[in-house]
């Protein structure tokens, strides 16, 4: 059964169409990256999936259940975790206040949950109290994943992980996507950097003008000549 | 290619000027300005330092309802502009059940009797659950229906001269005193500062009052969820905070706090219908001042806000102590619209 | 019908007809003049039909709805069509109806002076006096715009509370500018002298004969006139304004579709002119008020009148159309003088609730208008007639 499973899907914003027909699959253990240029709605895509917008046509099944524009508290409880691009971490928030605001729902002491996410970024549990607002790029994202992280999700989403970042930050991170995918996450991910992320990922899709263009696994789509072109910079 | 480097005197000054530190410049202008023009109007020390004492207990009856004003700001993206008629309501509500009550002998140095006391702990809950009340009749069906912001925000104003009208209708537009006739006369304290007993009480109160909710914001979790909430609404949905319970509580203590600060600034001087509308601007000053959302900013807000209009007195009309509030936000406004300690850029 | 009645008929002809003007505008130039004739129709009829006491009402209430029509078309500038939420028109209303009372009214003299003190007095004409109150308001607005609008909308509501409070404490207790805490008094009425058995020294012979009929109790029909005229010049002005292109910027800067086309500088400057154009108008209608209540004081701008009570009346007409505007204006006023006498209908209701009520009932009409904002947001936002739709 696959995690995730998006199809036909329309969606927007008021009335303007930003994503027609989308279909796209995570399986359990996969990494899957989408790429496409600015404004192919990518981001519109994660929010589709993440219930802040609601699917005009088609579905989005989660886990085999239709969960089509479900409140993002109640896809939290079920199992799926969102880093949004920007604004990811509350600043005013220490680093273990933050962590522990990823686990609201959950009654009961959030230690061993903690130390887990610390293991994955100790750089954290150094800062831990430390406001979020003060840190650097790199260290906020680690936040906002290790928040996402703390309820174990099955399916963690992440939109652009690296914008913004430092080249070696992004290789620190890209290396910690495919740790919390090895503990068996699944990840869907948006990138703009697309030739990273396709090497990263199991499978890939290409998406433009609010369709899908391509998919495949993420080693193919880096030698077609098409993406290469369009999206890999030549 | 490269960045330009920033490094002229000018540019640097520039920058030191609109971050953080130029608003504490600014706010250290504003002391000494005082403080010389106290000088040059040949007020005494001691009554600069009577002032300076009575600003901050002014200054703790504001924080009473900046705190949640700042919260409901920040958790509801609504500035909540009927917040000053729920300090109105909560001083009128005192007053009826001190009426109500038998009156008991005044407590000690104290002007008012245990009757007042037991008003206040029962009109405090009571105003914050009629504020969740107000939330769930008005906020949340608009919430629901997706209107704009800007909608609430004019519901609240609606509702705020609903409200000021109820008090119209049952009390009358008179001036209320808690006590008529029972003031306590002021009495040294040390230095040559005088104060009124009722004022170390409302100082004293402020003090406990905002150390609890600093233990509640701290170290509970529904605490930190409001602080991340209003850090943060879009973030706190994503991460999975019920946000709903966490826009029930805050009106909960948004209110209770409001209706002990209303009732307070009633004791100190006096009730009528409109203080809560004259409040409002203070209110939105300490607000802004200490950064949207941040309730220790909405503290430090006030506490400046209120020595402010308290030192201004010594060369001013008292009755433009409302327009000094109003002038010191503008001037916030200018410099750095995302107050004492806000991320620059994030919320302007 | 009697002299009198005719002259009235024919000053109430003038409302009666910008209104039927409208109404055939699709006709052309055959509209304008069966909208003119049927307007002096209606006039007429009213003045000959109804007994004099319930045409003075009529005519008074016209006057007052139409003065706050202008100022309900001001705040359509600003929030209708700009988005700008602007909780203290009391001050740009006061500051016009105290600016056009300073400068149409003369210094006081003799024992007067001695009772009555103000910053100056020019008694300049009733048109300088309306055209600087626009003026001085504008400015204010400016001052007030500039530091908050290009931050966020919020920022604005809270900066014009502040305003409206401050220019209500200044003239409560400046009493060198405006006479303090006293009203400031003998704002000249325009055209007064049309009611007087001299008649207007500066006007033809002929037309003094005509208006001779009236008395000085006949005033507000000249008044409703003069009134009718400025909204009919504001409502067209700012109808031209909106179709313009400027108009279309406001509303992309509403629909915040700045980012799209434009930065983020030139949107701030865009709702710095409807801000301040809005101002104007407010200030205009500020005039309007003072030279009819010859006497006034800060009392006169609350929040509650002079704020509340026009954000309902652009709420209900329909915000985003000057129509609508003028039309909220008229059905609030309406509703807020018919509550009045209702009130006073079940006084002996309100006595048996309790004794202090009766004197308190005024407020039940505030309840009421609040309820009814709490009403419109919630159930018809769009106000009774919505904003046009526009092919952009």
């Amino acid at each position: 059964m696959p995690v995730l499973e998006v199809d036909a899907a329309t969606s927007g914003y008021g009335q303007m169409e930003v994503v027609r027909d989308l279909s796209l699959r995570v399986d359990e253990g996969e990494i899957i990256s989408i790429i496409g240029p600015n404004g192919a709605g990518k981001s519109t895509a994660m929010k589709l999936v993440f219930g802040l917008l609601k699917p005009w046509r088609g579905s989005v099944r989660f886990l085999g259940e239709d969960v089509g524009g479900l409140a993002p508290d109640k896809l939290v409880r079920r199992g799926m975790a969102y880093v949004p691009q920007v604004a990811n971490v509350f600043t005013t928030l220490t680093v273990e206040e933050n962590l522990e605001m990823g686990a609201f729902t959950l009654t009961g002491p959030l230690g061993e949950r903690k130390r887990r996410v610390y293991e994955l970024f100790p750089r954290l549990h150094e800062r831990r109290r430390q406001r979020a607002g003060q840190m650097s790029g790199g260290e906020r994202q680690m936040v906002a994943m290790g928040r996402a992280l703390m309820l174990d999700p099955k399916l963690l989403m992440l939109d652009e992980p690296s914008a913004g970042l430092a080249p070696l930050l992004v290789d620190m991170i890209f290396e910690k996507i495919e740790e919390v995918n090895a503990a068996g996450i699944s990840v869907l991910m948006v990138e703009q950097n697309a030739r990273k992320s396709l090497e990263l990922a199991h499978r890939g899709y290409v998406l433009a003008a609010g369709r899908n263009e391509l998919d495949g696994p993420g080693s193919v789509l880096l030698d077609d000549p098409k993406v290469a072109r369009l999206y890999l910079g030549g | 290619m490269t960045t330009a480097p920033r490094s002229s005197p000018l540019r640097r000054l520039a920058d030191l000027l609109t971050g953080a530190s130029g608003l504490w410049i600014l706010l250290a202008a504003v002391a000494a300005a005082v403080v010389v023009g106290s000088f040059v109007q040949g007020v005494e020390p001691q009554r600069l330092l009577s002032l300076l004492v009575r600003g901050v207990m002014l200054g703790g009856i504001l924080a009473l309802g900046a705190i949640g004003l700042s919260l409901i700001f920040g958790v509801l993206n609504l500035p909540h502009f009927a917040h000053g008629e729920l300090m109105t309501l909560g001083a009128y509500l005192a007053f009826f059940l001190v009426l109500l009550l038998p009156s008991g002998a005044p407590l000690g140095p104290f002007s008012f009797g245990i009757e007042f006391l037991i008003a206040v702990a029962v009109v405090a809950p009571a105003v914050g659950a009629l504020s969740y009340g107000l939330d769930r009749g008005v906020y949340r069906p608009l919430r629901a229906r997706g209107s704009a912001p800007i909608y609430l925000a004019m519901s609240s104003l609606a509702l705020a001269f609903g409200i000021r009208s109820v008090v119209y209708l049952v009390w009358g537009a008179d001036f209320r005193f808690f006590y008529p006739g029972r003031a306590r006369p002021a009495f040294e304290l040390f230095a040559g500062i005088r104060v009124r007993p009722d004022q170390l009480f409302i100082l004293g109160l402020a003090l406990v009052l905002i150390v609890a909710v600093y233990l509640l914001l701290e170290r509970t979790k529904l605490g930190k969820a409001m602080r991340a909430t209003a850090d943060n609404a879009e973030l706190a949905r994503v991460a999975g905070i019920d946000t709903e319970r966490v826009v029930a509580f805050t009106w909960m203590l948004g209110g209770s706090l409001a209706a002990i600060g209303g009732a307070m600034y009633g004791l100190d001087a006096q009730m009528r219908p409109e203080m809560g509308w004259w409040l409002l601007l203070p209110l939105f000053a300490s607000v802004i001042l200490g950064t949207i959302g941040n309730p220790y900013g909405a503290l430090a807000g006030a506490l400046i806000i209120g020595i402010v209009w308290q030192v201004s007195t010594a060369f001013l009309n008292p009755a433009y102590g409302p327009g000094v509030a109003f002038l010191l936000m503008i001037l916030v406004l200018l410099v750095r619209p995302e107050g004492l300690f806000g991320a620059r850029g994030k919320r302007a | 019908m009697s002299e009198a009645a005719f002259v009235k008929g024919l000053l109430l002809a003038v409302p009666a007809s910008f209104v039927a003007v409208h109404l055939f505008g699709r006709l052309g130039r055959l509209g304008a003049v069966l909208g003119i004739a049927v307007g002096i129709a209606a006039g007429l009829a009213a003045t000959a039909l109804l007994p004099s006491g319930q045409i003075g009402y009529v005519a008074s209430f016209v006057l007052m709805a139409s003065i706050y029509a202008v100022l309900s078309l001001g705040l359509n500038v600003q929030w209708g069509y700009t988005g700008l939420f602007n909780i203290g028109i009391a001050a740009f209303f006061a500051v016009g109806a105290f600016t056009t009372a300073l400068v149409t009214t003369r210094m006081p003299e003799g024992p007067l002076a001695a009772f009555s003190q103000q910053a100056f007095g020019f008694g300049m004409p009733f048109l300088v006096g309306v055209l600087a109150a626009g003026a001085v308001s504008g400015v204010v607005a400016w001052a007030i715009g500039r530091p908050t609008l290009k931050l966020r909308d919020d920022y604005l509501a809270i900066a014009t509370i502040g305003i409206a409070e401050v220019v209500r404490l200044i003239f409560q207790n400046e009493r060198w500018l405006a006479n303090g805490p006293q009203p400031l008094r003998g704002i000249p009425q325009p055209l007064n002298c049309l009611t007087q058995t001299d008649g207007c020294g500066y006007l033809p012979a002929a037309v003094n004969a005509f208006f001779s009929p009236l008395t000085p109790r006949d005033y507000p029909f000249v008044y409703l006139a003069v009134v009718a005229l400025v909204l009919v010049v504001v409502y067209l002005v700012l109808e031209r304004m909106i179709e313009s292109p400027w108009g279309r910027v406001l509303r992309a800067v509403r629909e915040e579709e700045s980012s799209a086309r434009m930065n983020g500088k030139d949107a701030a400057a865009f709702k710095i002119q409807a801000f301040v154009v809005g101002a104007v108008i407010m200030g205009i209608g500020g005039a309007l008020y003072a030279h009819y209540m010859v006497s006034i004081d800060y009392s006169h701008f609350d929040p509650l009148y002079a704020t509340f009570l026009i954000w309902v009346m652009l709420m209900l007409g329909g915000s985003g159309n000057n129509r609508g505007a003028i039309l909220g204006a008229f059905v609030i006023w309406g509703i807020w003088t018919g509550t009045a006498s209702l009130i006073d209908e079940i006084r002996p209701a309100l006595a048996a609730i309790s004794s202090d009520l009766p004197a308190r009932g005024p407020y039940l009409r505030f309840l009421f208008i609040s309820i009814l904002l709490l009403a419109i947001l919630r159930f018809r936002p769009q106000g009774l007639i919505g904003e046009k739709r526009r092919t952009s």
